[in-house]
């Protein structure tokens, strides 16, 4: 078997050039699946981006590669009665996670939705509103009053204060699925769950082909429609592999519940935001973790249930 | 004997009138066109395309859905050939073949103009790279398009290999290889309506009926273009294809036809009867969501040519006139083209998994890129075609009489 370094060394040749940037692609293109390098093949992948991306930003550039820890399940749970629609986790994922940030709307990631639900109501003066209406036995009554609604662009609500008056708030993002449909789907394995639970991208492996995206039931996943924007001074320089470090053209990206810092026992940048602490992050497998805890007292439930995907990422109220 | 058999074929090939360059040359302006968006979409990114987030696939997706119907409906040719013994077909199967092997092409190219990382492609590639079996439907997808295309490469360049030199045909190799291409080709579009109907956050998609669905429109489209191309080949060249293969191919088209659209109008009515959240999908593209109707038109535009052209293929007297003919497979196959293209992988996108409703238009890049591969497509039809009919009518052979093609 070719090994990595002689891959690379092949590669160097055959650019014959001193351009280091040139060099490094020419060596991204022929790695292997991030899960199949060896160790050694890591640490010069690693190495490799770290040259290359201290380079480009103009900054000292770190890109971890700390392997999940053992005993450790990561979960989420989410208070939605708390939820005041202000949408800082949005905004600090974008800036922690190095997402694209340009004005058009193929430049423009989010991986956090925080949906803005309508409320409802059963109004008196709609009593004999009914279907169908003129022909045949009516039905009559409210039933046709939405109870809840989610309409286009909902997410993009741009209010004077929050909470608003007439409106509930619902925050989704990638749920990482025990049962993962994108995980599924992906034809070259690029998407894959690790033993900690984080559904991960092996950015420089994906081929671009949205499977992923057309099965995940929860639109959590993004296409990189063009180069990423990501201005030098913005960019945050300490990376993980499969996590927020900067992604390329024609890749798809999605929220790993921040990997550069929860597999350092930090909270993801979203829970540390929170001002009204509505999300809770921890270790599924201990009993004692905020989590746990929670999923044993609260009133808990999962979005979209019963397309069995058994998300980790659970919803609850007091 | 293989090499002269390669020397002879191009010579044969390249030589034509000038209709013939007139028409090649046409068609590659817009392979030139193709190649200019193929490049700026790999500079700049799909950004050139409409697709976003939320709508991902569109027009590339669209035709390489439909595609694979087209190449599956060479079976329509290959089948009463050697399980019917049907005279007429048997003398132009190896036409259909090359159909298919074009088809499977521009699938091929529509994949590559539809991925994000086209140079990573090779990461798909079994050993080298890795491949998701069987997990992934896209994988399985693109082992029965490779087999499709490899099958008819050998069965119809062996065909056309044994006419060459004069020789007989093995049936101990050749008819095996036959009758699975004729499995096969189910299972190319069977796969590929597996592809989105596995998919339960699209809920317009996920559904039983779709193979069916795929196979009964597959059946309809693919035999009204071979016709279409059959009457083209009647006209310009010295073969003749009989009128009992082309009334045969019409009356498929007729009853796929009419399957097509019962299948379509069951959905309709499951779907709407009830009209639960789920049946969002397909009430966008009938009447539209929240005031948004782009898809609409396309969708009644669908129905009409499907319908008109069922109703006017079923009178026998319109039918087998072989002037309306051809105006009777363009509106079926144009209506099938939207119905399983625009009319059914968009509206799966919309709205989202999350409600959103999001409106989607092909880019003039897209455009072209589609009109570019079509044209690649035609202009690997036409040098296949030209091919297979000079080895049919006896004007390229063994032995020096290939002089006498012109």
């Amino acid at each position: 078997m070719l090994s990595m370094s002689s891959l690379m060394g092949t590669a160097a040749l055959m650019v014959q050039s001193g351009d280091a940037k040139a060099a490094v692609e020419w060596a991204e293109h022929f790695q292997k699946n991030y899960r199949l390098m060896t160790a050694e093949e890591k640490a010069e992948a690693r190495a490799r981006l770290e040259r290359r991306y201290s380079a480009e930003y103009g900054k000292q550039v770190s890109v971890d590669t700390t392997e999940a820890q053992p005993g450790v399940l990561m979960g989420y749970a989410l208070n939605i009665r708390k939820c005041i629609g202000c949408r800082r986790c949005v905004k600090a994922c974008v800036e922690e996670n190095n997402q694209s940030r340009g004005n058009k709307p193929g430049e423009r990631i989010e991986w956090i939705q925080v949906l803005r639900m309508e409320r409802g109501e059963f109004s008196k003066d709609k009593m004999n509103h009914g279907y169908p209406e003129g022909l045949g036995i009516q039905v009559g009554g409210n039933a046709y009053t939405p109870a809840g609604a989610v309409l286009e662009g909902q997410y993009h609500y741009e209010p004077e204060a929050v909470p608003e008056k007439d409106a509930t708030y619902m925050p989704i993002a990638c749920m990482h699925c025990e049962k993962p449909p994108c995980v599924k789907v992906c034809p070259v394995r690029t998407t894959y769950r690790d033993p900690d639970g984080v559904v991960v991208i092996d950015y420089n492996w994906c081929i671009g082909c949205r499977m992923c995206m057309g099965a995940c039931p929860y639109w959590a996943r993004r296409i990189n429609v063009a180069n990423p924007v990501l201005p030098k001074e913005a960019m945050n320089p300490v990376t993980h592999y499969l996590g927020n470090r900067p992604r390329m053209r024609g890749v798809v990206e999605k929220c790993h519940w921040c990997l550069q810092r929860s597999r350092h026992s930090r909270y993801p940048a979203c829970v540390e935001v929170c001002p009204v602490g509505a999300r809770k992050f921890g270790n599924l497998l201990d009993p004692e973790s905020e989590v746990s805890l929670i999923l044993a007292r609260k009133n808990v439930f999962r979005l979209k249930a019963e397309l069995n995907t058994f998300p980790k990422f659970f919803y609850f109220y007091d | 004997m293989l090499t002269s058999f390669i020397s002879d074929y191009t010579r044969y090939v390249l030589k034509g009138g000038t209709k013939f360059y007139a028409w090649m040359g046409s068609l590659a302006v817009l392979i030139v066109g193709m190649m200019y968006v193929f490049y700026l979409q790999n500079t700049e990114g799909l950004i050139v395309t409409g697709m976003t987030s939320q709508i991902h696939d569109g027009l590339y997706f669209a035709n390489l859905v439909f595609l694979v119907g087209v190449a599956a409906g060479a079976v329509t040719i290959v089948f009463p050939a050697y399980v019917y013994h049907h005279e007429g077909m048997h003398k132009v199967t190896v036409l259909g073949e090359m159909l298919a092997i074009s088809a499977v092409i521009m699938v091929t190219m529509f994949v590559f103009a539809h991925m994000g990382r086209p140079d990573r492609l090779w990461h798909m590639i079994p050993i080298i790279g890795i491949y998701n079996f069987p997990h992934s439907m896209l994988g399985w997808d693109v082992m029965v398009l490779t087999g499709y295309l490899i099958l008819n490469a050998i069965c119809g360049f062996y065909y056309l290999y044994v006419k060459y030199t004069g020789g007989k045909i093995n049936k101990w190799f050749f008819m095996p290889l036959v009758y699975i291409s004729i499995v096969w080709a189910l299972s190319i579009h069977t796969v590929t309506a597996f592809l989105i109907a596995t998919m339960p956050a699209r809920p317009m998609w996920f559904h039983g009926m779709m193979p069916i669905r795929f196979i009964a429109t597959a059946f309809a489209a693919g035999p009204a273009l071979i016709i279409i191309a059959f009457l083209i080949v009647r006209k310009n060249t010295k073969m003749w294809i009989e009128d009992s293969a082309i009334n045969l191919l019409s009356t498929i088209v007729t009853w796929c036809l009419g399957i097509a659209i019962f299948l379509t109008m069951s959905e309709v009515v499951v779907e709407l009867y009830a009209r639960t959240e789920h049946a969002n999908g397909l009430y966008y593209l009938m009447f539209g969501l929240h005031g948004l109707t782009k898809l609409a038109p396309w969708f009644w535009s669908s129905v009409i040519l499907m319908v008109a052209s069922f109703v006017l293929f079923l009178i026998p007297a319109i039918r087998t006139n072989y002037k309306l003919l051809p105006i009777l497979c363009t509106m079926a196959f144009a209506g099938i083209w939207i119905e399983k293209g625009m009319g059914l992988i968009v509206p799966g996108f919309i709205p989202t998994p999350i409600g959103e409703v999001t409106e989607y238009y092909p880019t003039l890049v897209e455009w072209l890129m589609t009109l570019g591969i079509w044209a690649f497509g035609f202009f690997i039809l036409t040098i296949l075609l030209k091919g297979a009919i000079g080895i049919l009518q006896g004007e390229i052979k063994y032995g020096g009489q290939s002089a006498a093609a012109k």
